[in-house]
Order: C-alpha cells, then sequence, then structure tokens
C-alpha cells in the first residue's frame, strides 16, 4: 500500500450536486470539511452539522433513518471521518437500512488537521469495506456523472448504500455552519413535527 | 411478584401506559426467590413504559433479559453496536426522528463512549444507558477493576447523571427516575447495575 490514492472531482461541486433540487431529503454531516461542503451548498432545516464526535456520522444518519423510514437520509462525510468509526458499517449492515446513504469525500488525507495521508489514502478503499460487510449497494465514482447516478439512486429505497467519491485533497475556503448544536437539534426536529420539550 | 410494578405520572404529549405489567415471555428468567422483584425484566418493562422505540446495545449477560425481549418486542428496533459509542450516535440520530431509545452496556465501554458524549452535551440530547458493573464487587478477573472502579466518576466527568442499584427492588425505580430525567430533562443519566444486583459471576465450567 504505498501508492497514494488519489482523485480529482471538486469536493463542493460534488455536494452541490448530490444536494440540488433535494426536497424532503434528511442529511447529517460529518465534523469537518463534509460539514462546510453541506453549508456551503445551503443551509437547511433539514440538515444536522457535527462539530465533534469524530466517527460518528454514519451512526446518527442509521438512528435517524430507523426512526424516519420514510424519508431518505443521505450522510455526508469524508474518508477519516468515516475511518475513526468503521464498525458503523457492521452495525448498518446489520440494520440493513433500505433508506439510508453514505457519501464518502474520499480525499485520502485527513484534511483538517494538515493534510496528513489517512489510510484509505494508503489504499484502503471503503467502499469495499461496507461491501464486504453486506451493503445493498457500494460503488466508487471519479467522475460527476457517477455523482448523478448517485444522487438519482436516492430517490429509491434500497439501500444501505456507500460511494466513495473520489475527490481532490484542494481545501476550499471554510463556510461555517451553526455551531449552536441545540439551535440546530430543535430546528431539525421542528421541521420534521417534534416540539422541544 | 405483583402484576403491576410501579405507576408513571409523565405529563407526555405521547400515550403511555400508566401501569407497567408483567406480560407473557418464555425468554424471561424467573427469579430465584419468588417474592423478589423480577429486576432483569423490570429494565425492559419499564423502558418500554417510557415509550423507547430503540434498544442499542452491546451484548451483556446482566442485559441479556432486556435483549431477549426487545428482540421479540416488533414495536421497538434492537440494534447491536460493535462498540458503545456507536449507540451514542445512534440515539441521537433517533431523537432527531422524534424518538426515544436507550443504551445498554457493560461498564467496560465507559471508557469508550467519553468523546462521543461531547455529542449529547453540546446538542442537549436526551440519553438513558443501563451499565451493568464489573470491578465494582467481588469481582474475579482484577483486569476489569480498573474500568469498574472509574465508571461512575468517568461518566460524571463527563456530564452524566448517575444511579446505582444493588438490590432488585431499586431497579424499577431507578430506571424509572432516571427515563424521567432523561426524557423530560434533555438530560444524560445513566444507571449502573451492580455486582451484587447481578451476582457473582461463574468461572468454573
Amino acid at each position: 500500500m504505498g501508492a497514494l490514492n488519489q482523485g480529482s472531482l471538486e469536493r463542493r461541486a460534488v455536494v452541490a450536486r448530490l444536494l440540488e433540487g433535494r426536497k424532503d431529503l434528511l442529511v447529517v454531516t460529518g465534523l469537518g470539511s463534509a460539514a462546510y461542503d453541506v453549508m456551503a451548498a445551503g443551509d437547511h432545516d433539514n440538515n444536522y452539522y457535527l462539530w465533534a464526535a469524530m466517527g460518528s456520522a454514519a451512526m446518527v444518519g442509521l438512528g435517524l433513518a430507523n426512526a424516519q423510514p420514510n424519508k431518505q437520509v443521505l450522510v455526508v462525510t469524508g474518508d477519516g471521518e468515516l475511518l475513526m468509526g468503521l464498525g458503523a458499517l457492521a452495525t448498518i449492515a446489520v440494520q440493513q437500512p433500505a433508506n439510508l446513504a453514505i457519501a464518502v469525500l474520499d480525499n485520502g488525507h485527513y484534511g483538517e488537521t494538515g493534510m496528513q495521508v489517512s489510510h484509505a489514502g494508503y489504499g484502503v478503499d471503503l467502499h469495499k469495506v461496507a461491501a464486504a460487510c453486506g451493503f445493498a449497494s457500494t460503488v466508487e465514482i471519479t467522475g460527476m456523472d457517477g455523482v448523478d447516478a448517485f444522487r438519482a439512486s436516492l430517490a429509491v429505497q434500497s439501500g444501505p448504500r456507500l460511494a466513495t467519491i473520489r475527490i481532490s485533497a484542494e481545501e476550499p475556503p471554510r463556510v461555517l455552519p451553526p455551531r449552536d448544536g441545540v439551535h440546530v437539534k430543535n430546528r431539525f426536529r421542528a421541521a420534521l413535527g417534534f416540539n422541544p420539550i | 411478584m405483583s402484576d403491576v410494578l410501579f405507576e408513571i405520572h409523565l405529563n407526555a404529549p405521547y400515550p403511555l401506559n400508566t401501569t407497567c405489567k408483567s406480560q407473557e415471555n418464555n425468554a424471561v428468567v424467573e427469579p430465584q426467590n419468588s417474592s423478589e422483584p423480577n429486576w432483569r425484566r423490570d429494565v425492559f418493562d419499564v423502558l418500554k413504559a417510557h415509550d423507547v422505540r430503540h434498544i442499542v446495545y452491546v451484548p451483556d449477560a446482566g442485559h441479556s433479559v432486556a435483549i431477549e425481549l426487545a428482540h421479540a418486542d416488533n414495536s421497538i428496533r434492537t440494534v447491536v453496536l460493535t462498540t458503545e459509542e456507536e449507540g451514542i450516535a445512534y440515539l441521537a440520530g433517533a431523537w432527531l426522528g422524534g424518538e426515544r431509545g436507550a443504551l445498554l452496556m457493560q461498564s467496560s465501554g465507559v471508557g469508550n463512549c467519553i468523546n462521543t458524549l461531547g455529542l449529547t452535551t453540546m446538542a442537549r440530547f436526551p440519553l438513558m444507558m443501563l451499565v451493568t458493573m464489573r470491578g465494582d464487587w467481588a469481582e474475579f478477573n482484577a483486569w476489569q477493576n480498573p474500568m469498574g472502579q472509574a465508571t461512575d466518576a468517568a461518566l460524571k466527568l463527563m456530564g452524566v447523571m448517575t444511579w446505582q442499584a444493588d438490590v432488585p427492588a431499586d431497579v424499577a425505580p431507578l430506571v424509572h427516575g432516571a427515563a424521567t430525567m432523561a426524557f423530560n430533562g434533555d438530560s444524560a443519566c445513566a444507571v449502573l447495575l451492580g455486582q451484587r444486583l447481578i451476582g457473582e459471576k461463574k468461572w468454573a465450567r
């Protein structure tokens, strides 16, 4: 595993395309660049941004997907974030949530901490891990046509899905989502019809 | 044992059973002394009375009855985890989606949860944890002692309120109290089920 695994897609363009024309899609982001990308595509009541708890995004997505089985849930996160909670892929595969999709923005690096090479960068293919766990659908995406196909697949509840999206290791300007976790939680729940306590 | 374990008085915007009754189920381990509460079953019944819809767990023998009852109950989603902090994230997601859940785990897993508990704190997610203890009484395997002795302090260090049950009669009221404060206070609460309650682990086979 010597050669670096590196993509060329632009992360902001990928996320903007994934979220284009969204209707009742529920989105959970991992901390760091994935959250900035989703925010850059437009803040939304149906977004839940993590600012910490690295490794948790996929499991937040699973809990949400199981509680809201009639809505599609999309987790947008990075390779490093998913790697910290890799066991979640096994947990999700056992649950088989048809309405859960995970988009891994894979630049092969830990971008937030100085662009150190990640396990994905050294050759660990996260979509293959997900496939081995038992995800219904896994794909490696290297072009925008693949992004379009993945986006289209969100309309069909036949997950769980995971896409490794090979992006470049560029660092676009930060677009910070709101950091008040209580506010974002209550806003998200209110959009689904739930009141604060 | 009595049919009615306790009564619940809650001002909740959803239907709750006003009483929590024991039900027929072959999976239940009957208490050795029939005059004692069946605390293993009480854990499940009280959670269900609090409208818990998700039971997520890392297996432990002390939770085996609740886990079996949860799997047998079609109104409850049961999720086996690879590590305990997955449960904190899962329950946050379930709450975002409008539903309550509980995390069943062993004390050795509390250390795994520390950083992830920051999510619970910062967003004030309700969190209901049931922790079976190792290393707190008559522990044969001393390797369990370091985390067992640090469990309560570690939870408190991260802002989790704790209660420990060491006798069967305390389990239902303590689980009820913790669930009330978790779900009506957007708070993190843990009930520790002590080794004196669970009984000494049998090492000889």
